[in-house]
């Protein structure tokens, strides 16, 4: 994607402690980021550097100790429907059917408007078929398509994604991955992706992120030029890849 | 060479099946057989005082109890005032336990007094039944509606309380606030709990109506056992009372566990969801190897 578009989310500043004990936990600092209208970033850090607060934090769920997040200018104070978060799979809701699932946000709509637009997602995430089985009856994978799904479903126009393949077994993962793409690249939302997965930020990203250990903050933003689909062993790809691996401090070999 | 029959219809199979089907449906009642000719046994052997009338004077006293009409009178006294009492009770504790679960404040001014409250039997609450409510139904429903009321909104809270905040979080992010969210993400998301909760809490009920109708009122299973002793000793008719309410108290258990096994409830309880899984295993590695 060419960084045409607008800036639709902004950091700016931004701090976050906290207060345990009468003890403080500096857990992100100084962190100032412009993500573009439809850009796919990744924000990659080791456990425990406070991307998932970075993301709860622009999210709307925690509050910022200092500094802002905005979104297309107006700052964020709680969770929005035109901003939706997805939880690895435990986010869905486990009393709902698929449909049921998927339609969540959608109650206002007209009942054959929503039964189309549930079709419609039901479709874009392949599952057919499995309208009306309940999450538990579902795999780890199935249970991550619902939740991208219920959260497409309500035309956000930001998605918040906290490590959602962390769970799944490396095959599905990959699967998943290139599902995220091609979902991304037919409704053009912007995504923010957490991620510890080297690999994974630089197979999906149009920038990369690189947080440093607690408290995080940004050590480097890397440009990934590479059109989609990537070539997974191309000089460039493994170029990039690597000069990030040397960022985070790792030689790539065992 | 004649063919082997597979495993599955083999005759020796088929003809095991239903037998062991048979004997395993047959097992839950052995052990209650056991006791009753024991207690036959014991009784015509012992010779001695009458310490208990045999199980056929019991069966005969039954019998007795529903030709003269009293079965159906004591019993259906007996789950009317189960029922307004329980009934009532859900209706306050289940909302109650919901909104102090949630507002943290609310729960934690209300929940140490509902933990005293709690543990004191609802039959010490007699006597001041009778002051407020006279001798009577009413009396009987109080007390029945506070002995389900405390387990009832303690359940409920501590539900609320464990409820994911993934989905708390998913729920707000969807635009829901009070109201809505917990009719639709709190609720939903303790229901399992709250029905062993509700089952339970009947439980509970139905140990209660028993002595609250020994001192409060003149119908009823309660009554029937005080009754039968009182005015002449007739241990059969109080044995019978017995068995009735353990009879009935185990269909109101059954009943309450029937709605526990909803299809829409199984994430609650690990055991149910079981079944299910080969099954879709299977159709989600034929769905993967599908995609390109």
């Amino acid at each position: 994607m060419t960084p045409t578009t607008g800036v639709k989310v902004r950091i700016q500043g931004l701090s976050k402690a906290f207060h345990t004990n009468g003890h403080e936990i500096r857990v992100l600092e100084n962190i100032d980021l412009d993500v573009r209208d439809g850009e796919l970033v990744c924000i990659l850090g080791p456990s425990g550097c406070g991307k998932s607060t970075l993301l709860n934090i622009v999210g709307g769920f925690l509050p910022a100790s200092s500094g802002e997040v905005t979104i297309d200018g107006s700052p964020v104070s709680e969770p929005d429907p035109r901003r939706i978060f997805v939880f690895q799979e435990r986010g869905v809701f486990p009393w709902l059917t698929v449909e049921g699932n998927i339609g969540f946000g959608i109650s206002g709509l007209p009942p054959k408007q929503k039964a189309a637009r549930i079709a419609h997602y039901v479709r874009l995430v392949g599952l057919e078929g499995f309208e009306t089985a309940y999450p538990q009856e579902l795999s780890g994978g199935m249970k991550q398509r619902v939740e991208v799904a219920r959260a497409l479903a309500v035309n956000p126009d930001v998605l918040y994604l906290d490590e959602p393949f962390g769970a799944l077994d490396s095959i599905t993962r990959l699967i998943m991955r290139s599902e995220l793409l091609r979902i991304w690249e037919a409704e053009k939302k912007t995504i923010l992706f957490v991620t510890h997965d080297i690999e994974e930020s630089c197979q999906l990203a149009d920038r990369v992120v690189v947080l440093s250990a607690r408290p995080g903050s940004i050590r480097r933003v890397v440009d990934v030029d590479l059109p989609h689909p990537r070539d997974l062993s191309s000089p460039r790809y493994l170029a990039l890849r690597d000069s990030i691996l040397e960022e985070i401090g790792l030689a790539h070999r065992i | 060479m004649r063919p082997v029959p597979t495993d599955s219809f083999s005759p020796k199979n088929r003809r095991s099946r239903p037998a062991r089907t048979f004997a395993r449906k047959l097992l839950p009642f052995s052990g209650i057989a056991v006791l009753v000719v024991l207690w036959d046994l014991a009784l015509s052997v012992g010779g001695g005082p009458k310490l208990l009338p045999r199980p056929l004077a019991v069966i005969r006293a039954i019998g007795e109890l529903g030709e003269r009409g009293f079965l159906v009178k004591h019993v259906v006294a007996s789950l009317f005032r189960v029922t307004w009492g329980y009934v009532a009770a859900v209706l306050v504790g289940v909302p109650l336990g919901i909104v102090l679960g949630w507002y943290r404040r609310g729960g934690m001014a209300l929940a140490p007094l509902l933990e005293i409250l709690r543990p004191i039997s609802p039959l010490a609450w007699i006597p001041l039944a009778i002051l407020w409510f006279g001798v009577g139904d009413v009396s009987a429903v109080f007390i029945i509606f506070l002995a389900s009321l405390f387990p009832l909104t303690l359940t409920a809270m501590h539900a609320v309380r464990g409820v994911e905040l993934v989905h708390v979080n998913a729920g707000l992010n969807f635009g829901l606030r009070a109201p809505e969210l917990l009719r639709r993400v709190i609720y939903p998301a303790i229901l399992p709990q709250l029905l062993v909760g509700l089952r339970l809490s009947l439980g509970i009920a139905w140990l209660v109506v028993v002595a609250a109708e020994m001192i409060a009122v003149s119908s009823g299973l309660g009554f029937l056992i005080i009754d039968a002793r009182n005015a002449g000793n007739r241990y059969d008719l109080v044995v019978a009372g017995m068995v009735l309410i353990g009879v009935i108290g185990i269909a109101l258990d059954a009943m309450m566990r029937s709605l526990e096994r909803s299809k829409a409830l199984a994430w609650g309880y690990t055991p149910a969801a079981d079944a299910d899984q080969p099954r879709v295993e299977r159709r989600d590695t034929a769905r993967a190897s599908a995609l390109p």
